[in-house]
């Protein structure tokens, strides 16, 4: 396939990037259970294709070990490597805390800035795939709370690929956020040159009288809520934050300083979620000046129900973004 | 004992040299915090010199180390001058890490020791990753991870070591068995009768020694690196050693029977070693001149961490990530 497509899947994406990162460095490896050709290319498909390209020393299937993946990773990560370690669901990801939180997260300091650990790791999650409670968690609020951890998750296909580089490039380590139920969604191609720096939100809608703040799979609810809101009148602004950790205050202030009113919108459950340490922040700078206590919405305090009556019950959804936007408006 | 031949003269020199180093060290380090010029967290090593000051003769400066919070005897062996290592247990900014990492996360790149951990049992899977970049680089370097026999009941000794031996990694697992965790005789909370039982499990090449002789430890230790630089893959070296203090300073370790210090203190590595220098021709004249250059090394890298200043209170602000964060 040699005529770029107009638009791609968020999983192409992310293989995009991926092989972009191998072919300008060859110290970027991947490791990750069954993610080389022969095992599959990943669950989800998303290496397929690169361990024919660079080779299995480079694009390595492993036992299941999120410990020793993760420890492989920080390993080879203070020796000069760029691995890319892929924990199959985020779930996991529990598993390898010890790696994240002890270790990745903390040896560039503990070592008074001697070593670094220039990892990533790629995971995916999402409710509404009927997995219920151990594979859908959304779990960023744990990994935003560990100092010396950036934590990313885009909201499209060509943010997708200019983030995952930029994360793959990044001297520190990263925690790249995939959605799975949006996988295999279409967005606009980005050019082959296409980076998206870290820490740097987006404004992807304009708006005046409130603004949404959000990243993932709640850039898209909330611009559906906007659109729907625009016909009444209610003109929102959407702040895509495309990194969570550490986010990005600068462009959040702003676009409230100017309209005055949040709602901060997410996935994960509300309860001790970033949503609340945005909307303090919110509180803290701009208080006086808000028409409104920043809301929050998100989803219910419980684990990611199975069936599909509940877990759509207890999912955030734009009925529930629209009904913030219009207790703060009043 | 064993039926390994006595390591020649030169490196049984070597391996003394740096073994009383520890020593002294350790003598030194807990009188100083007995008499209160000290105020740190100290894992004493008195007892367990020899398995690491033979192990790290095995190896050049350029082998990776990955260690624990018991560490001071990997790290001196190692070769992290005593000056800087000394400053970094005492918090100050002159330390190995400015004094961010303390007594138990020492890492200085400089001699090959990259990570020292607190967490029993984690080094094991970032010593993979260390071991992978020099089968990947091809620079025929090993890693050395040491860790204690507690250590193999956590999860990540066996994902690590089956993953070592799958991926044929250039690792030496270096588990310096002192028969106890913190409290607990080995025999309480480990399944299996040895460690190298684990190993054999695995698959690994795994061999189980007595770590307090140093002519049977350095003749495994060399084995194994033999074995990994040639691209044969990791070894696990179980190595029979003791503790002759408590889990760390202030416990008196009165869990041990007293009649198994006893025997342990009668068969003190350190006597033994000494006496072994002297029965291959090593003049008392020439040992006790080793003795004093270790010693006046350990007063001057002392009396250098005592004086030193702190790092400033804001230096928290830099090393998180790779630019200085807000305050
Ligand atoms: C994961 C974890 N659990 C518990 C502890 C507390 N702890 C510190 S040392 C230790 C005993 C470890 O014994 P062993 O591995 O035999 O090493 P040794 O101290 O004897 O050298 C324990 C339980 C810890 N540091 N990390």
């Amino acid at each position: 396939m040699s005529e770029k497509p107009a638009e791609i899947m968020f999983a192409q994406a992310c293989n995009m990037a991926m092989a972009k990162a191998m072919a300008d460095d060859p110290k970027v490896i991947l490791m990750g259970e069954d993610i080389a050709d022969e095992q599959g290319g990943g669950v989800f498909k998303v290496t397929l294709g690169l361990s024919e390209k660079f080779g299995t020393d480079r694009v390595r299937s492993t036992p299941i070990s999120e410990q020793a993946i993760v420890g492989a990773a920080v390993g080879s990560a203070l020796v000069g490597y760029k691995p890319v370690a892929e924990i199959m669901l985020m779930n996991f990801i529990t598993v390898a805390m010890d790696q994240i939180v002890n270790h990745a997260a903390k040896l560039r300091f503990m070592s008074g800035g001697q070593t670094s650990v220039p990892l990533t790791i790629r995971t995916t999650t999402g409710a509404g795939t009927g997995l219920g409670g151990q594979h859908s968690d959304m779990l960023e609020a744990w990994l935003a709370h560990v100092p010396g951890l950036k934590v990313v998750a885009a909201s499209n296909p060509a943010d997708a690929y200019g983030l995952l580089y930029s994360s793959i490039m990044d001297p520190n380590p990263v925690i790249f956020i995939e959605n799975t139920p949006t996988y295999f969604t279409k967005g606009p191609a980005p050019a082959p040159d296409h980076v998206v720096p870290l820490g740097k939100a987006s404004v992807p809608r304009e708006g005046s009288d409130i603004s949404l703040i959000t990243y993932g799979r709640g850039v898209g609810a909330s611009h559906a809520v906007a659109e729907k809101l625009a016909g009444e009148g209610i003109s929102c602004e959407v702040v895509d934050l495309r990194t969570i950790a550490p986010f990005d205050e600068e462009t959040v202030l702003k676009s409230v300083a100017k309209t005055k009113a949040a709602v901060v919108v997410h996935e994960a459950v509300k309860n001790f979620g970033t949503g609340a340490e945005i909307s303090s922040r919110i509180h803290e700078e701009l208080f006086s000046e808000l028409k409104g206590p920043v809301g929050r919405v998100g989803s219910g305090y419980a684990p990611v129900p199975f069936s599909p009556a509940i877990e759509k019950a207890w999912m955030f959804s734009e009925d529930d973004i629209e009904r913030e936007i219009r207790k703060i408006l009043g | 004992m064993s039926d390994t031949q006595m390591a020649d003269k030169d490196v049984m020199i070597d391996i003394f040299t740096r073994a009383d180093l520890i020593m002294q060290s350790d003598i030194k380090f807990r009188k100083m915090i007995g008499a209160g010029q000290l105020q740190i967290v100290y894992y004493p090593v008195r007892g367990q010199e020899v398995v690491s000051a033979a192990m790290m003769a095995a190896v050049n400066q350029e082998d990776y180390l990955v260690t624990i919070y018991r560490g001071l005897h990997d790290q001196l062996a190692k070769g992290i001058p005593s000056k800087d290592l000394w400053a970094e247990f005492a918090g100050k900014m002159a330390g190995t890490c400015k004094g961010k990492g303390g007594p138990m996360h020492i890492t200085h790149p400089e001699t090959g020791v990259m990570v020292t951990t607190g967490i029993v049992g984690s080094g094991i899977p970032i010593a993979n990753g260390l071991g992978l970049a020099s089968q990947l680089e091809k620079d025929g370097k090993v890693t050395v991870c040491c860790f204690g026999d507690g250590a193999s009941n956590i999860g990540a000794f066996h994902e690590g070591l089956n993953m070592a031996q799958v991926w044929k990694l250039p690792v030496i697992f270096l588990c310096q068995n002192n028969l106890y965790s913190e409290h607990t005789p080995m025999a309480f909370a480990t399944s299996s009768e040895t460690i190298k039982q684990r190993g054999d499990g695995l698959g690994m090449r795994s061999v189980r020694v007595n770590g307090n002789d140093a002519s049977e430890m350095y003749a495994a230790a060399k084995e194994a690196v033999e074995y990994a630089r040639a691209g044969n893959g990791p070894t696990l070296i179980e190595a029979m050693t003791f503790r002759f203090h408590g889990h760390l300073l202030g416990d008196t370790g009165h869990y041990i029977p007293e009649a198994e210090m006893e025997q342990a203190l009668k068969d003190d590595p350190m006597p033994i070693l000494r006496q072994q220098l002297l029965d291959m021709q090593i003049s008392e004249a020439d040992i006790a001149a080793i003795e004093a250059k270790n010693a006046a090394i350990i007063d001057e890298a002392a009396q250098y961490a005592l004086d030193a200043p702190y790092p400033p209170g804001d230096e928290y602000r830099i090393d998180v990530l790779d630019v200085e964060i807000a305050a």
